[in-house]
């Protein structure tokens, strides 16, 4: 018998993007024997046994004789069990069992069960991106992945749903159509959250008002139960819909992540990770790279509550990335970048029982009262442009009337982001401006007097002057004025964010 | 000006005393360590006795061993001065008291001592756990009284001692009287205030450099806080609260007592309070401390431009005083729309007539400032 050698390609996910990965199969004389090589994870290596079961299962001959497995690139790191697919056609190839010639412009990703059935995997999406631009003519994958796949132009679909329909494909006798892309859905689901739900707080409404029109971060300061939750839950119905652009990396992002549902998500994504987060948790880590809680909320909001019980360290790892728009993951293996442009919304108590010092009944010690506020004036502080504090809401407010709904102050802040992409561009918001742009807004002659005046007696940092200025320019968007004006920037100093207690 | 200068037996008592720290705080600590000005008006003989008998010879030997040039060297090297009750920088206010201090070790400016007349210092004490109401009126209090020409003395602790001292920095001269050697810096995050007041104002205490704080060490600068000012204010202090101990040793000396007064329904004012029911001075600002100190005629100088703020300004400073601190709050209690009443706060607060915490709450401060900007 001579030497048979086959290949396939397929893909292995590292963080969020798909490694092109080459299936090798030799089939050898000798002992009975099956190896996997090329620094494959434990679920790699299982692929073994299920391939082994899948292929008998399916009628067809499970070659006893040595066979080698190598997923090239050796120096990669393979995950997952989606290769599975891969090796079962190349393995078939192998033997001859399988006369494909189509396979070689082919990908194939999926898991098997043993019963020869083909499984979802996750990141078809990004899989069936990665396949176009490396010149595949087709993608074959599991049905249920199907939709996902279709969602990119320029390559053929092939969903399957066992190991043999492969046979079908090769003599050319079956073909699946194309399947329907996934539908895009209502940027806002008709059962989310409404703003009319926040009763009363007039000043906490127009805090994430101006923090939704600008993708300025928010820090809320109150006692518990005071609406702080409730508020930012609401945000994401606020803020303006996912360009076509922005959809498709959201999700991108959510299939690497296996939460992608039934359609391509039209509102942005909200996060709300519990306080014990660790930081790899948070923004993404572990070998193979997984995307952290930053980058699932690409676009989106990220809602951090009780922000002073984080660990120090998740904090600590939030600057950078907050600051660039992703998050740089270096790794022995090399160095990945996961996108991350989020806008951070946070929640606190005032002191660690959370009454507020003025409260009689508060029982935290001056030492605590001070480490826990020494959080909030800490590392991230520097990062937050609006503060609001929030009161226990009144009887009267709780009792009363429902507040404005999502929709009509979305309408607004709709407008006032269309006004800045005209002015930065596409998809930029007031809170990225650069220092360069903050200080090229127009600036009207009162408005500058103010800032100055505030500059000069509180001896602001450049930081918070810039800060100032994009608040402000904000508050003039969502007001519709040309410059800004003096009562734009008194406000922008009001909801600014204190340096010094 | 008179010089630091100290005998050698009155610096050997201060030596002592650290010597004795762990054994008077085993005597001493019962409530609260308040006993211990009382044991400080003993000998060093009676001292020893009762508060270490059995290694009483050992202890008296030792410090009885220390040479005049070693204890010298050892203020040197702490970059600090001594004077004793014999020598002429000795306040005369603190020889009014039976448990006066043998000597004072201090650190910054001895000039501040010099001619130090009780009339011309005022204490303020409080509460560590202080509110945001009593931490801002301590730094106007000390701030005013600063500027007005009184030496401030606190203690420099957490919460209003703290503030106390930095609102008198801001102004003019304070003394901090602490429970530890003057070279050490406790708290220990208050090692910034205690530089700077090393460099701006004067570190006083009767323990010797290097000496660590214990219970016992602040009911007795207690003491001399009380000794060293004609009055002492107390801003908060909850019922049972050290501060009180300083205001009962002040009245023993005959002092004016001032109490800063407070909701009724606050716990943090729950001591000056009851202290303004039982006659203390009403105290609600500095000038209300000179009155009382100097009698009516010494006038702070402060002009009133509260009418001259535009009305709604007027209102929104009107409902902070009305104990408003959210800007809800105040948007509710005006009937302003939030966004006007958010530029109304940050006018007001850029005029000085607020502050606001790191919380985003907003406080009324003591004196309005007195700039002419018209926003």
């Amino acid at each position: 018998m001579p030497v048979v050698l086959a290949t396939a390609r397929t893909f292995t996910l590292d963080g969020i993007f798909a490694r092109p990965v080459r299936v090798e199969v030799d089939v050898h004389r000798g002992l009975p024997n099956f190896t996997i090589v090329g620094l494959p994870d434990a679920a790699v290596r299982e692929a073994r046994e299920r391939v082994r079961a899948a292929l008998v299962n399916c009628g067809f001959e499970f070659p006893l004789r040595r066979i080698v497995v190598n997923l090239a690139p050796a120096s990669l790191r393979k995950a997952g069990p989606g290769m599975d697919l891969a090796i079962a056609a190349a393995l078939l190839s192998a033997s001859e069992q399988l006369r494909w010639e189509g396979l070689a412009d082919a990908a194939l990703v999926g898991e098997l069960a043993l019963d020869g059935a083909t499984r979802p995997v996750y990141g078809a999406l990004a899989m069936a991106e990665a396949a176009r631009q490396g010149g595949a003519k087709a993608i074959v994958l599991p049905a249920e992945n199907g939709a996902e796949a279709a969602l990119v132009e320029g390559i053929e679909v092939v969903p399957v749903e066992g190991l043999g329909q492969l046979l079908g494909l090769a003599e050319g006798e079956w073909k699946p159509p194309r399947p329907e892309p996934l539908p895009l859905l209502p940027s806002v689901a008709a059962d989310a959250p409404d703003l009319a739900d926040l009763r009363g707080q007039p000043h906490l409404r127009h805090a994430l008002e101006v923090a939704a029109a600008g993708g300025h971060s928010l820090l809320m300061i109150g006692p518990p139960g005071a609406g702080k939750s409730l508020a930012a839950s609401r945000l994401p119905s606020i803020l303006p819909p996912l360009a076509p652009a922005e959809a498709l990396e959201v999700a991108r992002i959510a299939s690497a992540c296996g939460r992608l549902g039934a359609g391509l998500p039209g509102g942005r994504p909200f996060r709300a990770p519990h306080h014990t987060i660790s930081a790899a948790g948070l923004v993404g880590g572990g070998q193979p790279i997984r995307a952290g809680e930053i980058t699932i909320a690409h676009r989106g909001v990220l809602f951090l509550d009780e922000l002073c019980e984080f660990r120090r360290d998740a904090l600590e790892a939030l600057r950078a990335p907050l600051e660039s728009g992703e998050v740089a993951i270096a790794r022995v293996s090399g160095q990945r970048s996961l996108p991350c442009r989020f806008m951070l919304v946070a929640a606190a108590n005032p002191c660690p029982c959370g009454r507020g010092e003025a409260d009689p009944d508060c029982t935290c010690s001056p030492y605590e009262v001070q480490r826990y506020q020494g959080k909030l004036s800490g590392a991230l502080a520097d990062r937050i442009d609006v503060l609001a504090a929030v009161r226990q809401p009144s009887a009267a407010d709780i009792g009363g009337a429902p507040g404005e709904a999502s929709a009509a102050v979305r309408e607004r802040v709709c407008a006032a982001r269309e006004r800045q992409e005209h002015r930065l561009g596409a998809g930029r918001c007031n809170g990225e401006m650069t220092p360069a742009e903050a200080r090229g807004c127009p600036l009207s002659e009162g408005g500058a007097a103010l800032l100055a005046e505030l500059y000069s007696r509180q001896r602001l940092s450049g930081r918070a002057h810039d800060r100032a200025l994009r608040l402000a320019q904000t508050l003039t968007d969502l007001a519709g004025l040309g410059e800004i004006g003096e009562e734009q920037m008194a406000q922008a100093l009001q909801m600014r964010r204190r340096d010094h207690g | 000006m008179a010089e630091p200068d100290a005998c050698l037996e009155c610096l050997r008592r201060s030596w002592l005393l650290a010597a004795l720290g762990p054994y008077v705080e085993r005597i001493a600590t019962g409530e609260a360590g308040s006993r211990s000005p009382e044991l400080l008006r003993l000998s060093n003989e009676e001292l020893v006795e009762v508060a270490a008998p059995k290694v009483a010879g050992q202890l008296l030997a030792r410090v009885a061993a220390l040479g005049e040039e070693r204890l010298n060297q050892e203020l040197l090297m702490a970059d600090c001065w001594a004077c004793c009750r014999h020598g002429d920088l000795y306040p005369a206010a603190l020889r009014d008291a039976a448990d006066a201090p043998w000597v004072l070790i201090g650190r910054g400016d001895p000039g501040l001592l010099d001619g130090l007349e009780p009339f011309g210092a005022v204490t303020i004490v409080g509460a560590r756990r202080a509110t945001s109401y009593g931490r801002e009126i301590a730094r106007e209090l000390g701030r005013e009284l600063a500027r007005a020409g009184m030496v401030v003395v606190s203690g420099m602790a957490f919460g209003i001692d703290g503030c106390a001292h930095r609102g008198a920095l801001d102004g003019g001269r304070t003394i901090a009287v602490l429970g530890c050697g003057p070279d050490v810096a406790y708290p220990a995050s208050h090692r910034g205030l205690w530089r700077q007041i090393c460099d701006q104002g004067l570190v006083l205490s009767e323990l010797p450099p290097g000496a660590s704080p214990w219970k016992w060490t602040f009911p007795a600068r207690n003491r001399i806080m009380a000794a060293l000012a004609g009055m002492t204010v107390v801003v908060e202090a909850a019922k049972r609260s050290g501060s009180l101990i300083t205001m009962d040793l002040a009245a023993d000396l005959g002092r004016d007592l001032g109490a800063v007064p407070g909701p009724v329904t606050s716990r943090a004012s729950a001591g000056p309070n009851a202290l303004l029911a039982s006659g203390a001075h009403v105290i609600r600002d500095a000038q209300d401390v000179l009155d009382a100190m100097l009698g009516p005629g010494r006038r702070l100088e402060r002009p009133d431009p509260v009418a001259a703020l535009d009305p709604d300004l007027q209102a929104v400073l009107a409902a902070v005083e009305a104990g408003e601190s959210t800007c809800d709050a105040v948007a509710t209690v005006t009937g302003l729309p939030a966004a006007s009443s958010a530029a109304a706060l940050a006018r007001l607060e850029l005029l000085g007539y607020l502050t606001c915490s790191s919380l985003g709450t907003y406080s009324r401060t003591l004196v309005p400032s007195t700039s002419k900007a018209s926003l």
